[in-house]
């Protein structure tokens, strides 16, 4: 996808360049951002860092382990095809719990884990043809796609470089309108449960 | 809206001063651990490092050509229907496909506008509250071969808008 993305931006903005008269800045300005890119990796060294630090250390603890056990319950009721104590509930709420604490590289195993294991259970069922998704698919993704993570802290570092006054104003707002879509995305998803229950469609 | 500024002063501190005390509780050697998962977050830095610079570069072509502008002034009726400045909506339509294409268009708008402008501020939050959708969907149905996606796009589309309401509002409260 980036490989379109990424072309088009360059060959689009070079075009209209040429058109609008804007070719003499972009020479300096292509540059300007590259360097511009390395800046911004030095100030994410020192929060990414410090934060994985943490994450480490709640990790080593148990921490981390314990979370995933404690939104188990809430599974049952979020994945109704899914049966108590199969082996997926750990998977989902290992990527559940990685996402919120912003643990990006810990989240994707455990989710396309997770995915495997709905087909599993999608296909035991025979309720959905082979290349249609599950009704648990379905609510697994949006809540996924709906944001998870607490603390925004990739944006925080963005905001400090860019010379904020207060680059972390933003967490406690960042926090409801996280909840506002993820509570959007439950409802949504209970709601076509509720509707098509196990038919498709 | 004071309260929830302040969970802003707080919860890092707290999120800190927490996993320290449960560090020392359950005898982990603190220090070691973290400085252990400050390394590996060196390396999760240095990765994306390469996409950062393409990216930036990418959005410096946009940008410096006018495109972008042109861009923001074609949508800016919808912009001024959603009460959305117009220059946030191509991060909203690219942060669809690519979180990093959307976080190099995000850092243009704080160069530009300010990071604690309205502007700023609203494209903080919507970029705290969505997820590159076509990107996550993609890579998790692909690994299992899913081709129909049912309820998944619709679902994900309204979970969207509705975080992005809700950092609109917020951000018009806290922008004053």
């Amino acid at each position: 996808m980036l490989n379109y993305l990424w072309g088009a931006m360059l060959i689009i903005g070079i075009v209209y360049a040429a058109f609008s008269g804007n070719l003499g800045a972009m020479g300096d300005g292509l540059l300007d951002a590259s360097k511009e890119a390395i800046d911004l990796c030095v100030v994410m060294l020192g929060v990414v860092g410090f934060w994985n630090g943490l994450m480490e250390i709640a990790k080593d603890a148990g921490l981390i382990d314990k979370l995933t056990k404690a939104i188990k319950p809430i599974l049952r009721f979020l994945f109704p095809g899914v049966p108590e104590g199969d082996p997926v509930q750990e998977d989902i709420a290992t990527n559940m719990i990685a996402n919120m604490l912003g643990l990006g590289w810990a989240a994707t195993p455990s989710g396309l884990k997770a995915m495997q294991g709905l087909e599993r259970l999608k296909q035991l069922g025979g309720a959905y043809g082979a290349d249609a998704a599950s009704n648990d698919m379905c609510m697994f993704l949006i809540i996924n796609i709906s944001s998870l993570q607490l603390i925004p802290m990739n944006m925080i570092a963005y905001r400090s470089q860019y010379g904020s006054v207060s680059s972390t104003v933003i967490v406690g707002p960042a926090l409801i309108a996280t909840g506002v879509s993820t509570l959007a995305a439950v409802l949504f998803g209970l709601a076509r449960q509720r509707l098509y229950s196990d038919s498709g469609g | 809206m004071k309260i929830i500024l302040f969970l802003s002063d707080f919860l890092i501190p707290l999120v800190v001063f927490y996993i320290i005390l449960y560090g020392i509780f359950y005898k982990v050697a603190i220090y070691d651990s973290f400085v252990k998962g400050v390394k590996e977050g060196f390396h999760i830095v240095v990765g994306i490092a390469p996409t950062l610079v393409g990216l930036m570069a990418g959005v410096a072509a946009i940008r410096y050509s006018g495109f972008l502008e042109g861009l923001a002034k074609l949508l800016s009726p919808l912009g001024s229907l959603l009460q959305i400045p117009a220059p946030i909506l191509p991060v909203i339509i690219v942060r669809l496909f690519s979180a990093s294409a959307a976080n190099s268009l995000v850092l243009d708008l704080f160069r530009e506008y300010g990071t604690d402008s309205l502007i700023g501020l609203m494209t903080s939050l919507i970029m705290s509250c969505t997820e590159t959708l076509f990107y996550t969907l993609s890579v998790y149905y692909m690994s299992i071969k899913v081709t129909k996606t049912r309820w998944t796009i619709p679902g994900a589309l309204f979970s969207m808008a509705a975080g992005i309401g809700a950092s609109v509002v917020l951000a018009y409260v806290m922008a004053g």
